[in-house]
């Protein structure tokens, strides 16, 4: 068995080559193509209403003036007033795009290895393997949200259990992990954390019981360490596993709305991009120009790890 | 093979399992379906049309005014034989919601305040004009209300219903076992802090969490250093937000700033409010409506307040911060003859002297109302008010909306924590909010 | 994807005679797993303890302490400050969005890897990538869009979408149906081709090839799909936020944002509603684990 055959599994759950058998359009009965039609075209049109036109108007928006009372024909023109405002003028704009950034690369430098880690390790027949996984794997179960709401337990400065450990809750000297603007961004990333390794950890352990024993037995037999079978054997291997690795910790770092707005709706050091959209868009100060075009920056900069990711993945079917 | 999943947890999925599964989740549907079809009301909620009920939008959710408003509606409940839907949504919820809420779905009648802040719904045509119900009401408001309650088109949109002062709050006893005096200038209020911190007290109890509660300082430093006049100028943008007369204002706040609770980016009002009654700080900057609620039995009788220091002897202390809150009618809301009516009970003595019956942090705008009710701290408040020259609302409620929530707010959040105020940022800023109101 | 989507399929649980050896493992092993899961642990360990314990002893102990009896008071009263109704709540949004969600994501799965059409791919790379958003880009066109869309007041009170469950049930499945599409299509390539030949010859129609071939066969992956669904859409917090003005309609992993306000100080209540919260999907983890993970891991796109 070769390398390749050891991780690409549909060589294994499906070897034949099934496509000249596909059925053709053409050989349908009109009924039939009807009811096809509808199968795909009710799903795409919901899509396509409620996804990507939306993005769409997003972008028509953040060319226009409107504090979203009664009907879109109060919008006025803006020109790029909206953009030159964000870029130049809004003091929370470079300061989330700073925080996604942190945020990014705290989850791919600190959390995503965690996983990594937790994933090989269990991945090495380790006595109640299992106990372990769960544990891991519970916080993944909860919402962003709910992290937020008992992470504030953990790190509040009066009763929370951090100070209380140190003996300082409620006096002047306490710490407030999520109000100091210095530390709160660090703080909701070890909470993010406590999620985002679970995740990892399940995804690159179903990855790594996918890759060849014989592999690893051979190295072992080379007299190569754990780390040198991991880095030259393993991880290469693992590319497919990898990129969904990567691309889901892009996603994630882009997508930290609800635990930043649940601690203090993405103000004072917890700023991001995500946040400023929704900052613009409710509460009575609403200026839909300008939160669209935050939206638009947002859309620019998760299209590209989505493109890298589903060009990678449909790739092969393109050429097929 | 594709039927064979198998899980990390060792076990294959078994298939029958799975069936098993299924068949629970089409039950669970099916129930469901069932549910919301016989109910017919799968959305939820009431609507109003064509019962003797109407709703009423309420974000007095405190526990104390909660309960007070609880007996306001059973009142008119009992008096009309009408029935009141009361909708409560968490205070601050509440505010950031607002445009949604009155575009959505949104209660007839509604808690709202005085202000820019009334007169900008007003002119969005999202509430409608009150004229008929002040017909009735008129008599029982002085002129200062009746005006707080007019929009620019001249109509009013408001039933005013209770005012409250912000203040320098305190613990009598706290003063009186330490020997404190209230201090009437700003260098005795600024030696008094010295003198609380030296006594191993928090001086300045503070929270900005809420976004909100910062702005009552920055309103009275500005009114004591520049007058009201150029305070509300600078609200409505006609003064610059980049001049040296701002600057000051910020200077002396940070002669102060030393002297606030730490921390106060985390913490939310009512945790300051509490370390008050605690005898853990010595002085809040807040208003009576907040702290007067969240202190209650003999922490209540041992509050005080006194006014802001003055700075500039040309301003003295004769301008006091009193927000009045009152109530809106809703254009999407049932718009029938019971909310109608409800506003008008709202309207008079009767109904406000049945809340602060509960509710002891505020005092009636209704002229007539019996005061004799009154604890010590309201009638306190009520001469307060009453010898002020000028009335001014809040920062959120005297500017543009937007301006405050987007732009003020955080830059006073930032000066909190930096002690930097970039008045330069925040004009720009102003220039592109206010561009076209 | 058909990597991930083959990685499950190896059996797992089998172990390889070689590496079983445990002998080779490190102690320091177990002394570094054992040490991240109590630190996993802690979070809601400490979260259940601080919801068992009545304020009046936290407040005169303070919260990390011992004593002071355990009750189950907190429960209650959060229960009945709302939970109840917010709980049914999430279930009058989940249960539909999830079985809209699978029908809808069966049906283009089914037509695309069953037949050969000219936008195969594309349409595939638009579902994903749609899931893949951050939904904040589309709030305000939403909104606007749902608050002129008419609806009779004898379905929604406010007369358009705004403010009802469809809504939010809506922009969920929008949401969830692009993955679920994209695990299916991928399941159902791996079907043999055999099965719809046969169904052919016998001039079955196409809706019966899908209903009554194609379903019964994909019943593994969509009982995974159902389970990692439910979760996700009853832990979705940002479009009940966005869409739902009245607070007794909202669902619980929204309404926990109010706790906060409505249990001010009172952390033995946040942490009961925090429980209460959580109970559900922890019961789902110890029935459905497997499922769960096998729903993660099968398409293993999700972000």
């Amino acid at each position: 068995m070769t390398v390749d055959q050891a991780v690409r599994p549909e060589t294994i759950t499906a070897p034949r080559e099934r496509r000249p058998t596909r059925k053709r359009l053409k050989t349908l009965s009109t009924t039939d193509k009807v009811v096809l039609g509808m199968m795909v075209g009710i799903p795409t049109l919901i899509e396509a209403c409620l996804i990507w036109l939306p993005s769409l108007a997003s972008i028509g928006l953040s060319f226009g003036r409107w504090d979203g009372i009664g009907s879109p024909t109060n919008i006025t023109s803006a020109g790029i007033s909206n953009y030159t405002y964000i870029f130049t003028n809004y003091p929370s704009f470079w300061p989330a795009v700073l925080h996604n950034l942190i945020w990014l690369v705290f989850l791919a430098v600190i959390a995503t290895p965690l996983g990594v880690l937790l994933a090989v390790l269990l991945d090495r027949k380790i006595r109640f393997t299992r106990i372990y996984q769960s544990i891991f794997f519970l916080p993944v179960m909860l919402s962003l949200a709910l992290i937020g709401i008992i992470w504030q337990l953990i790190y509040s400065s009066d009763n929370g259990l951090i100070d209380s450990l140190l003996g300082i809750a409620g006096k002047p000297q306490s710490i407030d992990f999520f109000g100091d603007k210095s530390i709160n961004l660090w703080a909701a990333l070890v909470a993010q954390t406590w999620r985002h390794a679970g995740y990892v950890m399940i995804l690159y352990l179903a990855g790594l019981k996918g890759v060849d024993l014989s592999l690893k037995e051979a190295a072992a037999l080379d007299g190569a360490t754990a780390w040198q079978t991991f880095t030259r054997i393993v991880f290469p291997v693992m590319k497919p596993i990898n990129t969904v690795v990567i691309v889901i910790t892009i996603i994630e770092a882009l997508r930290s709305f609800d635990l930043v707005y649940i601690i203090n709706g993405g103000t004072n050091g917890l700023e991001l991009l995500s946040a400023l959209v929704v900052r613009n868009l409710q509460g009575e100060g609403q200026d839909l120009g300008v939160g669209s075009a935050i939206a638009t920056v947002l859309l620019v900069l998760s299209l590209v790890p989505i493109i890298i990711y589903l060009s990678r993945t449909f790739r092969k079917d393109r050429t097929e | 093979m594709p039927e064979n999943r198998s899980s990390l947890f060792g076990a294959q999925v078994d298939r029958r399992s799975v069936l098993r599964y299924a068949g629970a989740s089409g039950i669970a549907v099916a129930s469901a379906s069932i549910l919301a079809a016989c109910t017919g009301n799968f959305s939820g909620g009431g609507s109003a049309t064509g019962s003797k009920t109407t709703t009423f939008g309420s974000n007095y959710s405190d526990p104390a005014p909660k309960a007070a408003f609880a007996s306001v509606v059973a009142a008119f409940q009992k008096q009309s034989g009408d029935k009141i839907k009361l909708n409560t949504v968490s205070h601050n919820d509440f505010q950031n919601n607002i445009n949604n809420y009155l575009q959505g779905s949104p209660d007839a009648v509604f808690t709202w305040f005085s202000g820019f802040r009334m007169k900008s719904y007003a002119k969005s045509g999202l509430t409608l004009p009150l004229d008929d119900v002040w017909t009735k009401i008129g008599g029982n408001f002085s002129d200062s209300i009746a005006k707080a309650s007019t929009a620019a088109d001249g109509k009013k949109y408001l039933v005013p219903w209770v005012t409250y002062p912000w203040a320098i709050f305190y613990s009598k006893s706290l003063f009186a076992e330490k020997g404190y005096e209230v201090p009437v200038k700003w260098t005795d209020f600024t030696t008094l802090a010295a003198q609380m911190k030296k006594d191993g007290l928090i001086p300045i109890a503070f929270a900005d969490k809420d976004l909100w509660p910062a702005c009552g300082t920055f309103d009275y430093l500005n009114m004591r250093i520049n007058g009201y006049k150029f305070h509300v100028d600078l609200m409505a943008h006609k003064e610059s937000w980049n001049q040296a007369k701002v600057k000051d204002v910020f200077d002396h706040w940070n002669e102060i700033l030393p002297y606030h609770q730490t921390g106060s980016l985390g913490r939310i009002w009512q945790d300051a409010a509490n370390a008050i009654g605690a005898k853990k700080a010595g002085m809040m900057v807040v208003g009576s409506d907040q702290i007067g609620a969240q202190l209650t039995g003999a922490q209540y009788d041992d509050l005080d307040f006194f006014a802001f220091p003055e700075i500039n002897p040309d301003f003295g202390q004769t301008a006091v911060e009193a927000p009045i809150d009152g109530f809106m009618l809703s254009k999407k809301g049932a718009n029938d003859k019971i909310a109608t009516a409800f506003l008008e009970f709202l309207g008079t003595a009767k109904a406000q002297q049945t809340y602060l019956g509960v509710n002891k942090a505020d005092i009636a705008t209704a002229k007539n109302a019996d005061t004799s009710g009154y604890t010590p701290l309201q009638k306190k408040a009520q001469t307060f008010i009453g010898a002020a020259t000028d009335l001014s609302q809040f920062l959120d409620r005297d500017s543009l909306p937007a301006f405050a929530a987007d732009v003020m707010e955080p830059a006073l959040q930032s000066f909190i924590s930096s002690g930097k105020f970039d008045m330069a940022s925040v004009e720009s800023q102003a220039k592109q909010k206010y561009q076209g109101v | 994807m058909s990597a991930t989507l083959g990685t499950s399929s190896v059996p797992l649980g089998t172990s390889n005679p070689i590496t079983r050896n445990k002998s080779r493992n490190s102690p320091w092993i177990y002394v570094f797993l054992t040490a991240v899961a109590v630190l996993w642990l802690i979070p809601l360990v400490w979260t259940l303890y601080t919801s068992l314990r009545p304020n009046a002893a936290t407040t005169r102990l303070g919260y990390f302490s011992v004593g002071g009896g355990v009750t189950f008071s907190n429960f209650s009263t959060a229960w009945n400050s709302g939970f109840a109704g917010y709980l049914l709540n999430s279930a009058l949004i989940t249960v539909p969005a999830v079985i809209i969600t699978l029908f809808l994501a069966s049906c283009v799965a089914f037509a695309v890897s069953r037949f050969a059409w000219k936008f195969n791919v594309s349409l595939l790379i638009l579902f994903t990538a749609g899931n893949l958003l951050p939904p904040q880009i589309l709030a305000t066109p939403i909104y606007q869009l749902f608050k002129n869309i008419p609806l009779p007041l004898t379905v929604s009170d406010s007369g358009s979408l705004l403010n009802t469950y469809y809504g939010v049930i809506v922009m969920n499945v929008a949401f969830q149906v692009g993955f679920c599409t994209f695990v299916l299509s991928n399941y159902m390539k791996a079907l043999p081709d055999e099965l719809g030949e046969a169904a052919r010859v016998d001039g079955a129609s196409v809706w019966r090839q899908y209903r009554s071939i194609i379903m019964p066969l994909c019943r593994p992956a969509l009982g995974a799909l159902a389970t990692l669904e439910v979760i996700w859409i009853y832990n979705d917090f940002f479009w009940a936020l966005l869409l739902v003005q009245t607070g007794s309609r909202l669902p619980i992993t929204t309404a926990i944002n109010n706790l906060k306000g409505e249990f001010v100080n009172n952390y033995n209540l946040i942490a009961a509603g925090a429980m209460i919260t959580v109970i559900p999907t922890l019961i789902i983890y110890f029935v459905l684990q497997r499922q769960f993970v096998a729903g993660l891991t099968l398409g293993a796109s999700k972000g």
